[in-house]
């Protein structure tokens, strides 16, 4: 069922970013487009480890890399942070809801009150 | 308008909820403590609430049941301390995930205006666990939004 993928997309994406050297890439790719090379530079880890988080990534969804060029950037897909985004969202939503309960349970407080 | 900010980091156990009211600070904590008020406004929608037991005092015990014609959900937890008015910091376990018990601190913040602010920070034993609270509450709001077109379907 939709609701089922949508959890495991989401089960993907979450754990691809439970790790501060793939958080660090994203922060790196929200600036833009950059090379394996380019992003592993900063990191005192080895190019073939960097390419694994790339690929977990890759996997979860995050990131893409084009097929053509020869450098094969990755680039940052906006719309899937996006919906990590509106999961929070959905969240709040039903946060929400009991604290509007909440506002009218004190409201008839008030007026028991007078 | 009385927005709810929640914060939670991807990777982190945390989660963060502030939301103002408009109401004094005593009357937000009773809203909070009651056990004959909590069932009015705690849970999700078109669930009942059953009350076994809230003591809001320190050391004290409250149990709750959220269900509906599809099933039950038992929530239960102890007040390690509640200064009235100011503070609550209890844990909170959902019976269908046992033992992964979660830590809840509350503090009420008064306002100008008679307003008050609340700030809640949970803490949870494993970002995976954090991620399943969150992502639950994401399965009712879904379970609502299908409910609503199955009776839109149903016209």
């Amino acid at each position: 069922m939709a609701v089922d993928e949508v959890e495991e997309r989401l089960d993907r994406a979450f754990t691809a970013l439970g790790d501060p050297v793939r958080r660090a890439l994203v922060a790196r790719l929200s600036r833009g487009d950059a090379t394996v090379n380019e992003l592993a530079e900063p990191f005192a880890i080895t190019k073939q480890a960097v390419s694994r988080h790339i690929h977990v990534l890759e996997t979860a969804g995050l990131i893409t890399r084009s097929r053509d060029a020869q450098r094969r950037p990755c680039h940052l897909d906006a719309a899937a942070l996006e919906e990590l985004t509106s999961w929070i969202d959905t969240y709040r939503l039903e946060v929400e809801r009991n604290y509007r309960r909440l506002d009218a349970v004190l409201e008839t407080m008030r007026e028991q009150e007078k | 308008m009385n927005e709810t900010t929640i914060t939670a980091q991807p990777g982190t156990p945390f989660i963060e909820v502030v939301r103002e009211f408009d109401a004094p600070r005593e009357r937000v904590f009773r809203a909070w403590t009651d056990p004959d008020l909590v069932p009015q406004w705690l849970g999700p929608r078109g669930m009942t609430m059953k009350l076994f037991e809230y003591d809001a005092s320190p050391g004290g015990c409250y149990r709750y049941v959220h269900a509906d014609d599809r099933g039950e959900h038992g929530f239960h937890g102890v007040f390690h301390n509640v200064v009235p008015g100011e503070l609550i910091v209890q844990t909170f376990e959902y019976e269908g995930a046992p033992n992964q018990v979660s830590l809840e601190t509350m503090t009420f913040e008064d306002l100008s205006g008679d307003r008050t602010r609340v700030h809640g920070r949970t803490v949870y034993t494993t970002v995976e666990g954090r991620d399943a609270m969150v992502a639950s509450g994401m399965e009712h709001g879904l379970r609502d939004s299908m409910d609503r077109l199955d009776e839109v379907l149903a016209r």
